[in-house]
């Protein structure tokens, strides 16, 4: 048995659109400052359970949620949960770059401001450690008030990485963050993200079966709303226990 | 629906050549031992020469293994098969080595004349060529139970070699004039155990392909 301390605990979660339902019965749990990587077919729920953990859902009318999904213990889909509060801790970055239609400075302050950060002193040394944290620092310092929409796709996405970083959350939800850039620019977020597992919990939807393998530590199979398996990423793609799983990370289907 | 049909060809392809070269190697085992047994010097020839083609079809199979590994990124049962064939095509040449070895007793030998005629030396042949062919049918069959049970019987081509090595001792040590017969003898036996070490060996690598664990369980 592993002695890692969980981050999220996750109980006979059911998540209905409606009358359809995208996620039966998933329980899993992750870890601390581990890489989890979720795979799956398109449509199979992995990006629908990845909002589930900092309630983004929530966002989308007609969701009903059954289950219990822990952080740090407590069930963030309580009655009491600081929903804001809740997503500064857990962030996301998305498939595509997103950076606002701002200055490199605004995109990485926006943050903080809102969490209530008006120091000038602090804000520029927020802006010089989160684009350290992803670097980005050295490409961009001397066109920090330029806009973020000049930079290339993978400077782009380390950016929004930074800006998700600003807020000093604990977790960072990944949906396919890699899959608009070219190879050296995912390379470059990949070996981002081991340094960040250092710090921070990171879970990331993925496509790329190879990415799977290089990052993680853990991955969960995602089958029509399902889990059907979890296990050490090492363990799933040499030696799956599931004959579906099999299948999957070798191509034969999905 | 087959939604790598590359991949599968490929696989295909390699699964091809693989049986193509176990064939050779049950059918140059055979030779080998009809070669000493009858003192068929031009059979013996026949398999030294024919040593480099079983090498060159180690070389063939492990470079489609390679270009399927680095084009096809195979995973899971694919990857592990794919490993198997590489460490079993490697212990098929070495087979073929010791096959080219008993080939070359055959030379020295042909001037000898055998004290007794050979009995227990070609059962163990026997015993050693069928382990190494039940392998091969185990490993290409994805028969586990197969495998297993050609693993246990190695303990008999063992105790059989002890046996033929006592033996041969005995003869060496009781008549001198027979001793250089006897230590080839003794020598031709130990080629015969080797070979059947390998047949284990392919067992294993069956064992690895279908499950993903190193060593056999009984």
């Amino acid at each position: 048995m592993n002695n890692k301390k969980t981050k999220f605990e996750i109980k006979d979660l059911d998540l209905y659109y409606g009358d359809f339902q995208a996620l039966k019965k998933v329980g899993i749990d992750i870890y601390e400052r581990e890489i989890t990587a979720l795979i799956g077919p398109s449509g199979c729920g992995k990006s629908t359970f990845l909002r589930t953990l900092n309630r983004m859902n929530d966002l989308i009318p007609g969701t009903r949620i059954k289950g219990q999904v822990k952080f740090d213990n407590k069930d963030i889909y309580d009655k009491d949960t600081d929903v804001i509060g809740l997503r500064k801790k857990v962030g996301m970055v998305f498939q595509k770059p997103n950076p606002f239609p701002k200055s490199i400075y605004d995109n990485i302050t926006f943050g903080p401001r809102i969490h209530g950060i008006r120091e000038k002193n602090r804000l520029d040394e927020i802006t010089e450690s989160t684009l350290k944290e992803v670097g980005l620092w050295n490409e961009v310092k001397d066109r920090l008030n330029k806009s973020a929409l000049g930079l290339s796709g993978g400077q782009q996405q380390r950016l929004c990485i930074a800006r998700c970083l600003a807020v000093e959350p604990e977790v960072l939800l990944m949906d396919e963050p890699t899959s608009a850039l070219d190879p050296v620019a995912t390379s470059r977020i990949e070996a981002l993200l081991q340094d960040l597992a250092k710090k921070y919990t990171i879970v990331i939807v993925t496509h790329n079966m190879q990415q799977a393998g290089r990052v993680s530590g853990y991955t969960s199979f995602f089958l029509t709303g399902e889990i059907i398996e979890t296990g050490l990423t090492e363990k799933i793609f040499s030696v799956p226990e599931n004959k579906k799983t099999e299948e999957y990370i070798s191509g034969r289907f999905g | 629906m087959a939604t790598r049909p590359k991949m599968d060809e490929e696989l295909k392809e390699i699964n091809k050549k693989v049986i193509e070269m176990a064939a050779l190697i049950e059918e140059t085992i055979r030779s080998s031992i009809k070669s000493l047994k009858e003192k068929d010097v031009e059979l013996a020839r026949k398999i030294i020469d024919g040593d480099e083609k079983i090498d060159d079809m180690e070389d063939e199979i492990n470079s489609d293994c390679f270009k399927f590994l680095a084009t096809q990124s195979p995973l899971a049962g694919d990857l592990r098969y794919c490993i198997s064939i590489m460490k079993m095509i490697r212990d098929l040449e070495r087979i073929g080595d010791h096959c080219e070895d008993l080939a070359k007793y055959t030379l020295r030998l042909e001037s000898q004349e055998y004290y007794k005629e050979l009995i227990d030396i070609p059962r163990m042949a026997d015993m050693a060529a069928r382990m190494v062919s039940n392998a091969i049918r185990a490993f290409v069959e994805k028969d586990l139970r197969m495998a297993r049970k050609v693993w246990k019987s190695d303990e008999e081509v063992d105790e059989l070699f002890r046996y033929i090595y006592e033996e041969q001792l005995d003869i060496a040590e009781k008549n001198t004039e027979n001793a250089r017969t006897a230590i080839s003898f003794a020598f031709v036996a130990a080629h015969l155990e080797r070979i059947a070490d390998y047949a284990t060996n392919i067992c294993e690598e069956t064992v690895f392909s279908l499950e993903g664990r190193y060593r056999m369980a009984l």
